[in-house]
């Protein structure tokens, strides 16, 4: 390419580029454009990414969708929402200071009659009654409740006579399981906890392994031979017995899970990162901000890290099925979350003691067979729109 | 004569990001037999794509038309098969990099049992003696005991000829020869253009050879086809294109050649870096208890003065410790002896003393495309110094830049885009423009214009002169290039294996140089 005359001046005319670029918090870098362009180009990964966030979007209002409680009761024309509040059951003028079951028929009766007594004795009638607006009681105030679609929480008891599990039925469109609680209700809040179980996990891995990877390759030498046995030692923890010797000391929860899959799975990236920060180590820009006296730890993050980051993403992928394999796989075995949670591995294992009721298993695999090839498909449309070598014709 | 080669109207484009891109645009030439046709031109001329395209090396991106007959037969819509058949048989290639064209993996007699298996179904002894054959051809000596070397046991120009063995294996009709010796060191090119020439005539074989330099069309090439964004502008035999060039554009590449002299140093001018006795050594460590057992001599015993407005020019080959050199004076590495920076000891200095002084010694690189961050607007990559040396405020430092911009030659508007946006001697500037507008006392040049066009070269080689003058400053200049050296330097040490052979004025180390080393140096470069 031949040079361009060097007498360039700078143009008098407007010094419009010497004002500091404002750049607004949301608008992407050139680079960032052109990832998210490559990305764009993959159908695949970018329909995938819209079907994922529109499902998980759905899944983080779960208590709007699938819940034992109205979202919206009219009681004597008083708005309340149980969704968020907690209500006795007298304050619907019934007799217990404790939460009103709003599944109840006379506790619906109540609501809809605006506290009628009579609601104790015959409720059906009351409601169609008060439907038909044939009442003419003194203290007759007609309400209303506002159902979810799903009128069950992961953890309600269906109260209906037949055999648990049952199949899917007008009630219950995915069946119920062994203890009579509604299939779909636990998928959705399943799908939840998993997803945010993941991305936690994988962030919080992640930021420390990069932490960890980026230290060794920038000092190497002894601090990167010591790190290097430590990660040995720790890496060849059995780390389902800490998990489970853990789970008996300290009792089952998320958040100890969570704490120890991230103890245990942050070396997964330190290899692939260290590896990369070896390399760059060398790269003459590097060395020329070195020569710029630009400190280690500016080096380590403006300059090397962007090279350690097509290595990470291409990793990622598998972090993320790997840490929904093992919630799943703890809740399979038993030893995962409390045994009333919302979990798609306890899910598994009832399909499994139950094969004469093939809607768990189905349910089960589809879910994870949905969930899982969404967030490869993704996260290979990310990796490649991260890969400065690949063209994207 | 016959003609081997028939390429008529040829055009290459790629397509990326949708966009298409012609490299060659409609390039018709002939190759006869028994000739050497050079194409040349600066990077980007589309010389190499040209070549590739003869056989259809290219990638899927590209998109080829025209036409390309070798010995009469179309190869531009031949089928994989034939074109198998031609490719290492008929038509073979030697590419630039002796480093990467070889498998690290694989011993030498492997690299070049696999071409003549494949080609000639020879096997056992009779194939090891073809192999041996062919080395001894390539003046590979002792070639029984490097069968079994890997790629790294040989020098570069070592690796270059097992490359030339690969491609004459099979005994090409037409060897397509793209910048061979640009990566070697210049006594070494001399040496595998004499065997390019001299196997040419024993094998009765034609070559296609691409190059940038004119030196080396000179002295190997019959025509001469000179080609410039994509199409040949002038082409004839090499006499008449060297005396009498018709296009513009020839008579520039023939015109660019570093001349001048650098400005005289005043006599009272004060010394900005010294160094006593200065000793590289790398420990070789075996055992279990990593005992020092000898050391890899990088650099031994320099020593040298740099005064303000002075330039030093340290010459030598590859390895000789020339830019081992350079990172121990800016103390990026680790060395023995005494560094004096104005008048202060900092041989001892921690990294953190250092920083400050930092601003006052700067470098500029070989490679532009390297020590560029690819993922830094312009801006921010020269701006970089600043924010560590006191200027913070965001509009005074794109004022800062704007003007050193303007001063090394670039734009200032441009200065929100990316490198990969300028081309090898713009970023080469943002570089030096990075190094300068910490206004530093001392700059280490290392190698800053080897990997440029001519053109380019001479170019930045003003640019350097005037910044010099302009500023008074000291050069740590390294090269290879003596052209430029001389152009530049006013003292020149020369270096060979870590030793400093010779060092004075340059006039004197040019015109009476004391050492053999020296004088082989000056031939092969000069000569």
């Amino acid at each position: 390419m031949a040079d361009p005359a060097p007498d360039h001046t700078p143009e008098n005319g407007g010094q419009d580029y010497l004002r500091v670029p404002r750049r607004r918090w949301f608008e992407p870098s050139p680079l960032n454009k052109r990832r998210w362009r490559n990305f764009t180009r993959n159908r695949r990964a970018y329909w995938s990414l819209w079907i994922f966030l529109v499902l998980f979007g759905l899944s983080l209002f779960a208590e709007f969708l699938a819940n034992d409680k109205p979202i919206l009761v009219n009681y004597r024309g008083e708005l309340r929402m149980p969704v968020f509040t907690f209500y006795a059951e007298r304050e619907f003028g019934g007799d217990f200071p404790t939460e009103a079951p709003y599944r109840d028929i006379e506790v619906e009766c109540l609501i809809i009659t605006g506290g009628l007594e009579d609601c104790f004795y015959e409720p059906d009638e009351m409601i169609a009654a008060a439907e038909a607006g044939t009442i003419d009681h003194p203290d007759f105030q007609k309400g209303w409740l506002l159902w979810p679609p799903i009128p069950y929480s992961f953890d309600t008891i269906v109260d209906v006579p037949g055999v648990a599990p049952s199949p899917p039925d007008g009630n219950n469109l995915l069946g119920t399981d062994d203890t009579k609680r509604d299939v779909l209700a636990r998928v959705i809040h399943g799908f939840r906890l998993s997803i945010l179980f993941t991305l936690i996990v994988t962030s919080l891995a992640s930021i420390i392994g990069i932490v960890a990877g980026a230290i060794q390759g920038f000092f190497g030498g002894w601090i990167d031979l010591v790190f290097q046995r430590i990660l040995e030692i720790w890496s060849s923890t059995p780390s389902l017995y800490v998990i489970i010797i853990l789970f008996a000391i300290l009792g089952r929860s998320f958040w100890l899970l969570v704490f120890l899959t991230v103890l245990f799975g942050w070396p997964a990236l330190v290899g692939v990162v260290r590896a990369e920060f070896l390399r760059a180590r060398n790269f003459e820009y590097v060395r020329a901000a070195r020569a710029l006296g630009v400190s280690n730890r500016t080096i380590m993050f403006r300059h090397m890290l962007p090279n350690a980051m097509v290595a990470t993403l291409t990793l990622l992928p598998f972090i993320i099925t790997g840490t929904i394999a093992t919630l799943a796989s703890l809740d399979f075995l038993g030893f995962g979350l409390p045994s009333s949670a919302p979990s798609l591995g306890e899910l598994t294992l009832q399909a499994k003691q139950n094969l004469q009721a093939p809607w768990l298993g189905f349910t089960a695999f589809f879910t994870f067979a949905i969930m899982l090839s969404l967030l490869v498909f993704i996260f290979e449309g990310v990796r490649d729109a991260f890969d400065p070598r690949k063209t994207f014709s | 004569m016959k003609t081997i080669l028939d390429v008529q109207d040829l055009s290459v484009s790629f397509r990326q990001d949708g966009e298409t891109t012609r490299a060659v645009k409609g390039v018709s030439f002939q190759v006869g037999d028994g000739e050497t046709v050079a194409l040349v031109g600066e990077s980007g001329s589309g010389k190499s794509v040209t070549a590739l395209s003869t056989v259809r090396l290219l990638g899927d991106s590209a998109q080829i038309e025209g036409s390309v007959r070798y010995e009469g037969e179309e190869m531009v819509r031949a089928d994989e098969a034939k074109l198998r058949r031609v490719r290492g048989n008929d038509i073979s290639f030697i590419f630039q990099e002796p480093m990467t064209s070889l498998n690290p993996l694989h011993t030498i007699e492997k690299q070049l049992r696999e071409s003549i298996e494949l080609h000639q179904g020879l096997r056992g002894a009779a194939l090891r003696a073809q192999i041996l054959e062919l080395l001894d051809k390539v003046g590979i000596r002792d070639a029984e005991s490097r069968l079994i070397a890997y790629p790294h046991q040989l020098s570069g120009g070592q690796r270059q000829r097992v490359m030339i063995a690969m491609a004459l294996a099979n005994g090409p009709d037409l060897l397509v020869a793209d910048e061979p010796t640009t990566a070697l060191d210049v006594t070494i090119q001399a040496q595998i253009l004499e065997l390019l020439d001299r196997l040419k005539q024993d094998m009765n074989m034609s070559m296609l050879f691409i190059t940038h330099d004119l030196g080396i069309v000179r002295k190997i090439a019959d025509r001469v086809c000179v080609m410039k964004d994509g199409e040949i502008v002038e082409q004839g035999r090499t006499e008449v294109i060297f005396q009498d060039p018709q296009h513009p554009y020839t008579r520039m590449l023939l015109a660019a050649e570093s001349t001048g002299d650098p400005t005289p140093v005043p006599a009272e001018a004060p010394v900005v870096a010294e160094a006593e006795n200065l000793k590289i050594w790398f420990p070789i460590q075996a055992g279990l208890l990593k005992r020092t057992v000898g050391h890899v001599k990088a650099v031994n015993d320099a020593t040298f003065t740099v005064r303000a407005g002075e330039t030093l020019g340290v010459v030598g080959e590859s390895g000789s410790g020339k830019t081992t050199l350079a990172l121990a004076m800016m103390k990026l590495l680790g060395s023995q002896g005494r560094i004096l920076f104005q008048g202060r000891e900092i041989q001892d200095f921690r990294e953190k003393q250092m920083r400050p002084l930092r601003g006052e010694m700067q470098i500029v690189f070989q490679d532009p495309y390297g020590s560029l961050s690819p993922r830094m607007t312009v801006e921010q990559i020269i701006a970089e110094g600043l924010s560590i040396h006191a200027v913070r405020k965001p509009s005074e430092q794109r004022a800062m830049v704007a003007e050193i911009m303007a001063e090394v030659g670039l734009d200032p508007v441009t200065m929100d885009r990316y490198p990969h946006e300028f081309s090898g001697g713009q970023r080469q500037r943002v570089a030096i423009a990075r190094a300068m507008i910490l206004r530093p006392r001392l700059l280490v040049l290392d190698e800053p214009t080897s990997a440029l066009d001519m053109t380019v070269q001479v170019q930045i080689v003003d640019l350097l002169r005037d910044l010099q003058r302009k500023y008074q400053l000291a050069y740590l200049f390294i090269s290879h290039d003596l052209k430029v050296v001389r152009a530049l330097s006013h003292k020149i040490i020369v270096m060979k294996q870590g030793d400093v052979v010779e060092a004075g004025p340059v006039d004197r180390v040019f015109d009476a140089p004391e050492t053999d080393y020296t004088r082989e140096l000056m031939a092969a470069a000069l000569g």
